[in-house]
């Protein structure tokens, strides 16, 4: 084994020596066979001669010997490589373009699969991550209060859960929670977590410094509480100072010690986010003061459990044990004050075990879909471009029928000839990689971008993983055997003789126009898919943007308050939320202000279920709201009346439903007047005073559920923050300077926040806008790709039909009878590709269905225009080359031949 | 030209080569003599194909080649055989007796 090796790098690179030993070596046996001859008395030329013939060609034997050394795959590569290199070098403008379009779809593919990446395959930078499961109540899912993005569990479960699970060696909580790190003035946000004492051994994340936070830090009542900062943050925030230990920070105005900096890898369980600040779950307390979680509010979900699998055992294993538990846990669990009705629906549930090795993330939930069905998208794209680089090389293979004809001639090989040729496209395709390698990296951080929203800050590190390497290599690789082994054998499939037969001018054989011709139709038929996409997202968000959301977003500035530096206790809470809606009605240029604790399209929600008592119970959305809420929005009250000052803590509870309400629990009666329990003051009855129009209230997609509103004035559920709804003709910057002196008379320790609420709604269709805006783009560059296959097959048609179309002139054909010859041609080619396409873009449509809006995937409007606007781009593209023909003259044409 | 030659079966040349070898180291030229003496010129063995084969047995560690001077005083690339050229030989011997034996049997029970 060895010696077989060192034998052959000795071959290797000392070349020279050792194809002169093989030319001595030869060169001996050649003159004793020739002075063998001579002794038998044969004349010396005849000598030489009989002698040559006995040993056979002699550089074919050389070929043979340096094959047996085996140096000669590699020496070739290398001379392919070289030769590859020079022949690109001198046609920069097919170098120029081939790697334009490999770079462009390779880049479009390495910058999805970058996010895909980021998003899905990436596992979490810690310990064994497979090993992490998160725990959740699967099946009909948890009903009440959630309070968080990752809100599975209330306290009161999350003991439970420590205490009677035995599946998880160890087991963690968190909650996200952001924090101001300033105390007074501008709000300096931070990312906060708050962590149970396990949660950082749990996943078995290391510290840059000081030390992580531990069991003995999270303890009831945590007085001075200490905190672990991520390695950004320390940046960011100490300068990375090396004393950031021990130091104090400032969170929502309480004053915590830091004692450690995690990992620079870690970010915190939350793919799409980086934490900044973690502290024990403890702290909770101290900040919320009376309203804990922990304490008072302990049936609020809040919390995400992560656990790390026992030794042996399975995630199966796992599941089945935490099923078991799930009665028991619920039960003990249950809030005292749950009807008979919610305390059997408490009993129902079951916990259930997912896999958390790669994070959690709303992120992947949102786009996983939309970012698969890009990515295939993008693959589209790249066949169309290796389409045309195919045809291209084809072509070039016709132009080198005689250089090939003439190696065959000289003795080389089939195959030696096709990895000659193919050394060549795996050039082209390996340089298109990098080169689309790094305009991936590029191009994903402006993806990424794209999601960011004023409600989510995306923090997705989408650096060049050996995952991404390998795909773009990958997909290069793959791109060159598809454009370049056909050519490769094609044009390896010339006769050694059709080097003498003055075939220097290139006659493409019927074969291979054929084959060129599906290319084309291939190339029309995906980008007819990619067009149609495109024109479906685009349609689909548009009709988005156009739906009846039931109210005016324009000139509405939602403003947000945050009053946590303030310290107030609930009642002097309700009063200064009451006292603040009264001064933002005061400020001038306000029209209109109400309070409401949802906004709409902000992606936050309340449901509950309303108990009819015989075991029927109703489900709704609902928001406590003020008066003038919906004059506010621009929602009209179709019967009955708004809230008024009449509606107090003491008066009789009353709600407004909407329209979808009305239909769906009061079908055919007047709503108004009707009266359910209320869900959420025990024994007392709600009346129903109002009906509005329908409105939409998470997102622009859903179709119109129940919802009801209760006055704000009864239900107290916002805590520390307020938003409110103003609607005002001032221009934004001036309303918001005059809402900040507003507010600041009341207390200047209030955060603010604003958004308007178009934008809130605009970003609702955040990843509409990236579908429609990706799908966009890729369906003009298929689009153009395939436009420019088309041009370029019909103009070498048209080149080598030159004396056909001469012959016809001269015959008596006119300048339009050739045009429409030309025109046939490319006919043809757009109407094989469209029928093709349709059928492949009916298929395809499926996957796309759930991600589209108000029009199927079939939608035959849209089928037909993207048929009509791809064939106009083709006949356009093929006029060119029929203007071409219907303008030579056949004397010209007939003379070349 | 001697009408009985025969056409050396796949794989046999690498055998006939070790062989010639296992007496004496040789050049390639001698080699070609060495083989056509021995079979009375009835084997058909292009000179040309000798030396891809002594290559392809010198790569696998069978025979080792090291520069010499002739008789007449030329410099020339000699090949002897390796102790595991030794064992290659013996055992490829004894198989294709064994396959020449029975071979023969089966041809001669007609």
């Amino acid at each position: 084994m060895i010696s077989d090796l060192l034998y052959r790098l000795r071959s290797l690179f000392q070349r020279r020596s050792v194809e002169s030993e093989l030319q001595d070596e030869l060169q001996f046996h050649l003159d004793n066979e020739i002075e063998k001859l001579l002794r038998a008395g044969v004349p010396p030329a005849e000598a030489a001669r009989r002698a040559r013939l006995a040993f056979g060609g002699r550089d074919q034997v050389k070929e043979e010997c340096r094959d047996e050394r085996g140096v000669n795959f590699i020496e070739n590569l290398g001379r392919d490589v070289m030769f590859a290199a020079r022949l690109l070098r001198m046609n920069p403008s097919f170098t120029a373009v081939a790697l334009l379009s490999l770079a462009l779809g390779i880049g479009a593919n390495t910058a999805i699969f970058q996010l895909l990446d980021a998003v899905r395959l990436r596992d979490l930078p810690v310990k064994a991550p497979a090993e992490l499961q998160e725990v959740v109540i699967g099946g009909d899912g948890p009903f009440g209060n959630f309070t968080s993005r990752y809100a599975h569990l209330s306290s009161a479960q999350w003991d439970q859960l420590q205490v009677m699970q035995q599946a998880y060696s160890s087991l963690g909580a968190w909650t996200a929670r952001p924090f101001n790190l300033a105390s007074g003035g501008e709000t300096r946000p931070a990312e906060g977590i708050l962590v149970s004492g396990h949660f950082f051994e749990t996943l078995g994340v290391d510290t840059a410094r000081g030390r992580i936070l531990d069991a003995s830090d999270d303890q009831k009542g945590c007085g001075a509480p200490v905190a672990v900062i991520s390695q950004s943050f320390w940046q960011r925030e100490f300068g990375g100072a090396p004393d950031a230990v021990g130091r104090s920070l400032r969170l929502d105005g309480h004053p915590v010690t830091v004692v450690g900096i995690t990992s620079p890898s870690f970010f915190g369980v939350e793919v799409g986010r980086s934490y900044d600040v973690a502290v024990p779950l403890c702290a909770e307390t101290l900040v919320k003061g009376p309203d804990s979680q922990l304490t008072i509010k302990r049936h609020n979900y809040w919390l995400s459990a992560i656990g790390r699998l026992r030794a042996g055992w399975s995630a199966e294993r796992a599941d089945a044990h935490l099923r078991t538990i799930s009665k028991p846990l619920f039960t003990a669990s249950s809030p005292p004050d749950a009807t008979p009705d919610q305390a059997k629906r408490y009993q129902e549930m079951r916990l259930k075990a997912e896999p958390a090795g790669k994070g959690l993330s709303w992120l992947r939930v949102n786009y996983e879909r939309a970012l698969w069905l890009l990515l295939g998208s993008a693959g589209l794209v790249l066949l169309v471009a290796c389409g045309n680089l195919a045809n291209l090389l084809l072509a070039r293979a016709s132009a080198r029928t005689h250089e090939v004809a003439v190696r065959m001639a000289l003795g080389a090989s089939r195959g030696r000839l096709v990895r000659q040729l193919l050394t060549e496209s795996l050039l082209l395709a390996l340089v298109g990689a990098g080169l689309g390698l790094l305009l991936a990296s590029a191009v994903s951080q402006s993806l990424v971008s794209l999601l960011v929203t004023a409600d989510d800050r995306v923090a997705l590190g989408t650096s060049i993983d050996w995952r991404v390497l390998t795909f773009s290599m990958g997909v290069g690789l793959f791109t060159c055997l598809l454009f370049g082994l056909a050519p490769a054998l094609w044009a390896s499939r010339v006769e050694a003789s059709a080097a003498f037969a003055g075939a220097r001018r290139g006659t493409g054989s019927r074969g291979r126009s054929a084959f060129r011709s599906f290319l084309v139709s291939a190339q029309v038929a995906l980008s007819l898919v990619l067009v149609a996409g495109a024109m479906l997202f685009g349609r689909s968000l548009y009709k988005l943007l156009g739906s009846d959301v039931g109210f005016r977003p324009e000139k509405v500035l939602v403003t947000s308050l945050d009053t946590r530096r303030l310290g107030f206790s609930e009642d002097r809470q309700k009063v200064l939320f009451v006292t603040l809606l009264d001064r933002l009605r005061a400020t001038p240029g306000v029209i209109q202000a109400a309070h409401s604790t949802i906004i709409p399209m902000s992606g936050w929600e309340s449901n509950t279920s309303i108990d009819l008592g015989g075991g029927k119970s109703i489900g709704t959305r609902f928001s406590p709201v003020s008066s003038g809420y919906f004059a506010t929005l621009g929602t009209p009250i179709l019967a009955g009346r708004d809230f008024g000052n009449e509606d107090s803590e003491k008066s009789q509870p009353v709600a407004i439903v909407n329209e979808a309400f009305a239909v769906k629990y009061f079908p055919g009666v007047d709503v108004v007047g009707q009266t359910f329990p209320s869900p959420f003051k025990a024994k007392q009855i709600c009346r129903i005073v109002g009906l509005v129009k329908n409105t939409k209230y998470v997102k622009l997609q859903e179709d119109f559920t129940p919802i009801t509103f209760f006055p704000s004035s009864q239900l107290f559920f916002t805590g520390n923050y307020a938003r409110y709804v103003v609607r005002s003709q001032l221009p934004a910057a001036e309303l918001t300077r005059a809402i900040r002196e507003s507010v600041a008379s009341v207390s200047p320790s209030i955060d603010i926040e604003f958004i308007q609420l178009d934008q809130e709604l605009r970003e609702s269709v955040a990843r509409e806008r990236l579908l429609a805006a990706l799908a966009g783009g890729f369906g003009l560059l298929a689009g153009f790709l395939a436009a420019v296959g088309l041009y370029g097959v019909l103009s070498y048609s048209v080149a080598t039909r030159r004396s056909e179309i001469g012959i016809r002139m001269a015959l008596g054909a006119d300048r339009r009878m050739v045009m429409r010859l030309v025109l046939r041609e490319a006919g043809w080619l757009l109407l094989v590709g469209a029928v093709a396409g349709i059928i492949v873009t009916l298929a395809a449509g499926r996957a796309a269905s759930s991600l589209l809006y108000g029009l199927q995937p079939n939608d035959p409007l849209t089928l037909v225009a993207a048929v009509s606007a791809l064939g106009l781009v083709g006949l356009a593209s093929s006029y060119l080359p029929a203007r071409y023909a219907a303008r030579l003259d056949p004397l010209t044409a007939l003379r070349q031949e | 030209m001697n009408k009985d030659r025969v056409d050396l079966p796949q794989g046999t040349l690498d055998l006939l080569i070790l062989k010639a070898l296992g007496l004496e180291p040789l050049h390639g030229w001698a080699v070609s003599e060495r083989l056509q003496q021995i079979s009375s010129d009835a084997l058909q063995v292009g000179q040309g194909s000798l030396y891809p084969a002594l290559h392809r047995l010198e790569r696998r560690g069978w025979i080792k080649a090291e520069w010499g001077i002739t008789d007449n005083n030329r410099k020339a690339k000699y090949y002897h055989l390796t102790a595991a050229g030794r064992k290659q030989l013996k055992a490829e011997e004894e198989a294709w007796r064994k396959l020449a034996g029975v071979v023969g049997q089966v041809l001669d029970m007609g």
